[in-house]
């Protein structure tokens, strides 16, 4: 009847998970409770839960990021913790088998549910206002594709409480992965709730390219788009051609422990390296496709806060097409140690070498760009400084693991550890920080505070420095990755200046909770009656903040690359416009009701519990019948709607 | 420099370069499901691979040469070119409008589609009886993956193609109507494209 489902499932003699897993029960009750007294819910099913909006979805998607961050920053305080005390005859708080499940969960949290809804949820809030169109292609699928991410997230969370976790790194290499050697629901909890949000990851992928390749206002040309977008294109072409290919690989792997096939077994000619070339030929562009956008934010921050434009637009555009060709050809390099040979890894090694061009030409232009600008040191241009500096140490750190006789040292060390958190902290990280205080202003209508916006940055950068040198440093003395015990006692010292910045990066998350308090209380101080608060230079600064469900009245008529700068300069950045009815999206239930079905199958294909699955996979195919069907999906707004809704806004907002 | 390059171009290439506005719904849904089948190619070309890697692995079971009947496998590649050229044919006269002529093509398209499944099903079903069923060898496992799939997409357009067509009775030939089976042809023959693929690398050349 529940298939393995038992009682046994609840790990009731480990306090940890059960302590945490109450607290957040708590809170999401009491959130629930809250809303459903107030009278919120039917405010939140209108405007959030069914919005089709692509910046109420975007809103989510970072908001889905922020709270993920919580859980897998847990995660990586209590490892840090396990190794500074786990030193020669202790044996620290974590058991093997928890700690094993604790590091496979952070890996795979940080970069499918924190990184992915970060940088996807800025792509979908930026993306279509730059343009200066209503909304993306698909309205309706950009919900199902949020929604999909979040089920895979609610999944990954469920398995701290009910089962356990996957014990095999975030990779799941097989055989470790196979059900003869993990035959619990750990793997399946990996499995399951990757592939579900990874189908709503290429949705949304699918959705951007044909956003930005068919939807653009008029007399936007290619070589008008703002970098942002053209860095959103690479990384969603990246996507669609990158996460198939996950997709196919995790159903072999789903097929050999559900079904008994050998695609990666021991036995019967299957082949466990197949797996790590798929694995990485997917691995190595998604480094792209979280890093590309986060180059596009900083491209703007640099060019807004230094008053100038873009230096090197053309060539920026191509080194990110570049970088977005050549990270498919690089994947090998993430395990040289396989005995590929001489020839194979030497070409890998060059190729690896060779994408740190394209880079170098970006980071160049970058510091050109603040080369006798007025450079206006807010919050994101520090994060944007921040990640220069901390971005080309990971960079070259980057280049030395490429060397393949220096790899076959330093594979699997901490120093690998180190070079990849330099790049994600000081890239995808920073990059989707300063994205968020550049943006946030326009999302809300106020701007965030700046004391503890750049206290947050200073934390971020010293405890990034603190935690990631000591491993640096160890992964060279010989520290492998992974460890639950630590034999050597030398290495404790080093071990506790790290502990001693992942405590201070938790001080660079407290202070953005309590920037984010903060700027919400002092909100009427900070409002943003303009619209463009930074003396921007894109077309989302031409509309009001936030944007009206409409985006924008009228489509702006591109004339230049920095369409919004050249408007202000020749005085018509805000003529009265002369009104037409036009057409937007009606809301949909589809995209929640399809996660739910989605996470209910994928619990019971967890579980193995048949009948559950069948039946809600038959829903998720009734809800896509019964939605295939209607025809009315749109709503008119008249002319005379919306200019009453205009003239209200124009109300706050300085006319220039 | 190369800014001023852009700021001078007159108008009327502006258009030429993609200057000329959001294009037409029917155009951006036909490309977006022309970006989605690609990312399925993508998902087919894993598993063309994972074939590659190990179709010799056959762990002292049966080979190809040994299981495949090509005469089925003629068979089931002429239905199939056949109902990409019927289903061509339907999409023609769905665009004129001329609904019986569709309903007959849109009936070929369905019956060749469900002879071409069925004879699969049944060349699978014969293999599992023999022994052969996909945790016999990593090459059966990487075959049944691999064509199994294909035909899994199959079933999914024939569910497609009879929920397509219930919309044309209903709603007439509308324009949303053609949109979406747009939409369908564009799958049906990308399933003919992955087909040939599969008829080459794995029987013809497992033949041998």
């Amino acid at each position: 009847m529940l298939g393995r489902l038992t009682w046994a499932a609840i790990p009731f003699n480990e306090p940890l998970p059960l302590i945490s897993a109450a607290v957040v029960g708590i809170v999401v009750l009491a959130v629930l409770v809250t809303v459903t007294v107030k009278g919120w819910l039917p405010y939140l099913w209108r405007e959030w839960l069914t919005s089709v909006d692509h910046k109420h979805i975007g809103v989510m998607y970072f908001g889905l990021g922020l709270i993920m961050l919580l859980r897998g920053f847990s995660d990586a305080i209590m490892m840090r913790t396990q190794q500074a005390i786990a030193v020669g005859t202790a044996q620290g708080y974590l058991p093997p088998d928890h700690y094993n499940q604790i590091f496979s969960a952070h890996g795979a949290i940080m970069i499918f549910f924190v990184a992915m809804p970060f940088v996807i949820g800025l792509m979908n809030f930026v993306v279509p206002l730059q343009l200066g169109v209503r909304d993306v292609a698909f309205p309706v699928l950009n919900s199902v594709a949020f929604w999909l991410t979040a089920s895979g997230a609610l999944l990954i969370n469920v398995s701290l409480v009910i089962g356990n976790f996957a014990r095999t790194g975030w990779m799941g290499y097989p055989p470790l992965s196979e059900l003869a050697f993990s035959p619990d629901v750990g793997v399946d909890y990996y499995l399951w709730s990757l592939q579900i949000s990874g189908i709503g990851t290429l949705l949304g992928g699918v959705n951007i390219v044909t956003t930005i390749l068919k939807l653009r206002a008029p007399g936007m040309t290619y070589f008008r788009m703002p970098v942002f977008c053209w860095t959103s294109l690479a990384s969603s072409l990246l996507i669609v051609a990158a996460f198939p290919i996950l997709t196919a690989t995790f159903l072999m792997l789903l097929l050999d422990r559900y079904l008994g096939f050998h695609f990666f077994t021991n036995d019967a000619g299957g082949n466990q390296m197949m797996y790590v070339n798929l694995f990485w030929a997917w691995g190595h562009p998604e480094v792209y496709i979280l890093i590309l956008p986060a180059f596009g934010v900083f491209s703007e921050v640099f060019a807004t806060f230094s008053g100038k434009a873009l230096f090197g637009y053309r060539s920026m555009v191509l080194a990110t097409l570049a970088i977005c060709v050549l990270s498919f050809m690089v994947w090998l390099h993430h395990f040289f140690t396989m005995g590929a040979g001489a020839d194979v890894n030497a070409f890998f090694g060059i190729m690896s070498t060779v994408i740190a061009v394209p880079t170098g030409v970006k980071v160049f232009n970058w510091l050109f760009t603040m080369f006798r600008g007025r450079i206006v040191y807010r919050t994101p241009v520090l994060f944007a400084v921040g990640f220069v500096v901390t971005f080309v140490i990971g960079g070259m750190t980057g280049v030395l693991l490429a060397v393949p006789p220096v790899d076959f040292v330093l594979h699997n060390s901490t120093f690998l550890v180190a070079h990849f958190h330099n790049v994600i902290i000081g890239g995808v990280v920073f990059g989707a920080l300063a994205g968020y205080n550049y943006w946030f202003p326009k999302v809300f209508g106020f701007t965030l505070d700046e004391r503890f916006g750049k206290a947050s940055f200073w934390c971020w950068l010293i405890g990034f420095y603190l935690a990631f040198t000591p491993l640096y440093v160890l992964g060279l003395m010989g520290m492998t990755r992974r460890l639950q015990h630590v034999s050597n006692p030398g290495w404790q010292p080093l071990l506790l200046v790290a502990e001693a910045g992942a405590v201070v990066i938790m001080c660079g998350i407290l202070c953005q909770i309590a920037q984010l308090y903060v700027s919400i209380r002092t909100r009427e101080q900070h409002r943003d009656l303009t619209g463009d608060p930074w003396n921007g230079r894109t077309l989302e600064w031409a509309t009001t903040s936030p944007p009206p469900p409409y985006n924008f009245a009228v489509l702006p008529q591109v004339e230049t690359i920095d369409a919004f700068w050249d408007m202000k300069e020749h005085g018509t950045a805000r003529v009265a416009p002369v009104y037409e009815t036009i057409e937007v999206p009606r809301n949909s239930p589809v995209g929640i009701v399809i996660a739910f079905f989605a996470t209910v199958a994928g619990f019971a294909l967890i579980w193995r519990i048949w009948w559950l699955a069948i039946m809600a996979l038959l829903g998720a195919a009734i809800t896509l019948l019964v939605f295939g069907w209607l025809d009315d999906r749109e709503r008119e707004i008249s002319a005379a709607e919306m200019a009453e809704t205009e003239r209200a806004r124009s109300g706050r907002r300085q006319f220039a | 420099m190369t800014i001023a390059i852009v700021d001078t171009l007159p108008a009327e290439t502006v258009s030429g370069r993609g200057g000329g506005g959001p294009a037409p719904t029917r155009t951006t849904i036909a490309y977006g499901f022309w970006i989605f089948i690609l990312s399925d190619m993508v998902m087919f070309s894993a598993m063309f691979a994972a074939y590659a890697v190990l179709s010799g692995n056959t762990a002292g079971g049966p080979t190809g040469r040994e299981l495949f009947n090509l005469h089925n496998v003629f068979i089931e590649t002429a239905c199939l070119l056949f109902s990409s050229y019927t289903c061509g044919l339907g999409m023609l006269s769905a665009e004129r409008r001329e609904l019986s002529r569709f309903l007959v093509f849109a009936a070929f398209t369905l019956a060749l589609g469900a002879a071409f499944l069925t004879v699969e099903i049944s060349e699978f079903a014969g293999m599992v009886e023999k022994g052969a069923g996909p945790s016999r060898s990593a090459f059966l496992s990487s075959f049944f993956g691999l064509v199994g799939m294909h035909g899994a997409h199959l079933t999914v357009g024939l569910v497609w193609l009879v929920y397509t067509v219930a919309q044309a009775l209903a709603k007439g030939l509308r324009p949303v109507v053609l949109r979406r089976l747009a939409c369908f042809s564009l799958f049906w023959h990308a399933l003919d494209i992955v087909w040939i693929g599969v008829m080459t690398l794995v029987y013809l050349m497992g033949d041998r």
